[in-house]
């Protein structure tokens, strides 16, 4: 049976252009356009009222003192990714295998689940002085605090997605006998992907977030010290644009950490997923 | 009839609800047969493919086989195609191959056969979403082919497609069935397209979903758009609306 696909085929699935160009022209140039009037008047505010950089400094001294402490922020900026970035590995690692764990046992999911609520519910900021006097080292208690903020999502996201397999292709899975394995491996996990993905932009800043809040909790000093607390330690000394500074790549950071997972996400679905991949007009 | 591929004999099936979906099934489908059940929605239609599929056990009767049926001997295609939408057309026609543990070098030629029946030899690098509703139902058909398995269970397959689309696979799944010769088993809920279509309509009805009647359609294939507009077509097709009004009680 040969079939002949041609225009006149009812079956080809309909042609459009491509997508607009004028949306991502929007899309670049719009939160460009939005940040730029915002610093500018930011700017402008602040020479015409006058107002003294120890209340307000202007974006231009923010960037001038950002390049003046580079030699103390950056150390301390690679600190805080280093963190931030080990408590998401860990967290990625412990929420995917503990979502695992919960599609293949309802036993283990009804009874580790109400545990894992609970660690998401408590402040992080309310359990990190605890951590910080049980955990002798401190790397280790700002990374278990990163984590907790951090695991969540990636957790909760997960399970969801291995649960929302499409229940037809689960009896095809059954009718053609593959194993757990086997339907873990090429549908719960495909299936779980999308979601995954979500919790991990999530849990990318939350892991951020968390070691900036473990380090304020720390308050440590010296070479090992995190951006939060050059933020602490600018207040003291009433610097405030060196605390602007900080403050500026811990959100410089985030966004970083933002478009990459977004980018992953666009890399790893664009062709199938409808999260990712652009609508044909 | 020719020699029995399968009988339900007394099959009956309860869920864990209490809903009685099926009551005293007896049929019997020969080999090579091509036979349709045809219902109102809701009468049981789909769990009986889904019993005969082994998805679902029989909570009353036996389903007697007549033949050694292995893995990879049922083929099932579903209403909806039922992709998996991150796999390309290729691997979604692998996949009861792959889960057969048959390395991708190996079954090329086997997925690239399959894939050329249902005419889309030339999509195999396309994924689901690029792909037309009618395209889909194709690939969905590709993969339970793939196996050349010796019954084909579809559950109203092309029930979401238009009518120029659903003809056009009509025929096509009726020259595949004349040369490959399984054995089908068609659920629809469209009298035109059982009657084009098989050899034999079990009508249904349903609470609790049973047979009321058995009508076979004797004209001879191959059928083609001359037999839609015969007046055999006609009359089978009236004779199979007047079965499916009594099974529905009115």
């Amino acid at each position: 049976m040969a079939v002949a696909f041609d225009s006149e085929n009812p079956d080809l699935p309909p042609a459009g252009p491509p997508a607009g160009r004028a949306e991502l022209l929007v899309r670049i140039f719009g939160p460009l356009l939005l940040l730029g009037s915002i610093v500018g008047g930011w700017e402008f505010l602040v020479r015409i009222n006058e107002i003294p950089p120890y209340i307000l400094p202007g974006p231009g001294l923010v960037v001038e003192s950002l390049l003046d402490n580079w030699h103390s922020l950056y150390p301390s900026l690679l600190v805080t990714l280093r963190i931030t970035f080990l408590a998401l590995a860990v967290a990625v690692v412990g929420g995917v295998g503990l979502a695992i764990l919960f599609s293949l046992s309802r036993w283990v999911e009804l009874s580790l689940f109400p545990l894992a609520v609970v660690l998401q519910v408590t402040p992080v900021v309310a359990i990190a002085p605890l951590i910080l006097i049980y955990v002798d080292n401190i790397t280790l208690a700002l990374l278990i605090c990163a984590w907790i903020v951090a695991f969540f999502p990636i957790l909760s996201n997960t399970s969801m997605g291995l649960a929302s397999a499409d229940h037809n292709l689960r009896d095809l899975f059954e009718l053609y006998g593959a194993s757990r394995w086997q339907q873990l491996l090429h549908l719960r996990l495909p299936s779980a992907l999308p979601y995954f993905l979500g919790g991990l932009r999530i849990a990318g800043g939350l892991a951020l977030i968390g070691a900036i809040v473990a380090e304020f909790a720390a308050g440590t000093g010296g070479t090992g010290s995190g951006l939060a607390f050059r933020i602490l330690e600018a207040g003291w000394r009433l610097e405030i644009p060196r605390m602007f500074a900080a403050l500026l790549l811990i959100s410089f950071a985030g966004i970083l950490i933002f478009l990459a997972f977004t980018a992953l996400q666009h890399l790893l679905l664009r062709r199938w997923h409808a999260s990712a991949a652009s609508r044909e007009r | 009839m020719s020699e029995p591929l399968f009988e339900l004999r007394g099959v009956g099936k309860t869920f864990g609800s209490g809903t009685v979906a099926l009551e005293g099934l007896d049929f019997a489908v020969g080999r090579h047969a091509f036979v349709s059940l045809l219902g109102p929605s809701g009468c049981g239609k789909s769990t009986v493919l889904r019993l005969i599929a082994g998805l679902l056990r029989p909570s009353r009767g036996r389903l007697i086989w007549h033949r050694r049926i292995a893995r990879g001997d049922i083929g099932f295609v579903f209403q909806e195609p039922t992709l998996m939408p991150w796999a390309s057309v290729f691997d979604n026609v692998r996949l009861p191959l792959k889960l057969q543990g048959r390395p991708r070098r190996e079954v090329r030629e086997e997925v690239e056969r399959a894939l050329s029946m249902v005419g889309l030899e030339d999509f195999a690098g396309a994924y689901p979403r690029e792909l037309s509703g009618g395209m889909k139902m194709r690939v969905s058909i590709a993969r339970a082919l793939v196996t050349r398995p010796e019954l084909l269970l579809m559950d109203e397959p092309f029930a979401a497609l238009d009518e120029i689309t659903r003809f056009k696979l009509n025929n096509e799944l009726l020259n595949l069935w004349a040369r490959e010769s399984w054995t089908v088993v068609f659920v629809t809920h469209s009298v035109y397209e059982s009657v084009y279509l098989s050899e034999r309509i079990l009508v249904m009805a349903s609470r609790p979903g049973r047979i009321t009647g058995e009508i076979p359609i004797e004209v001879p294939y191959p059928r083609d758009e001359a037999f839609r507009l015969s007046s055999r077509y006609t009359a089978a097709c009236r004779r199979v609306s007047d079965e499916l009004r009594r099974a529905m009680g009115e």
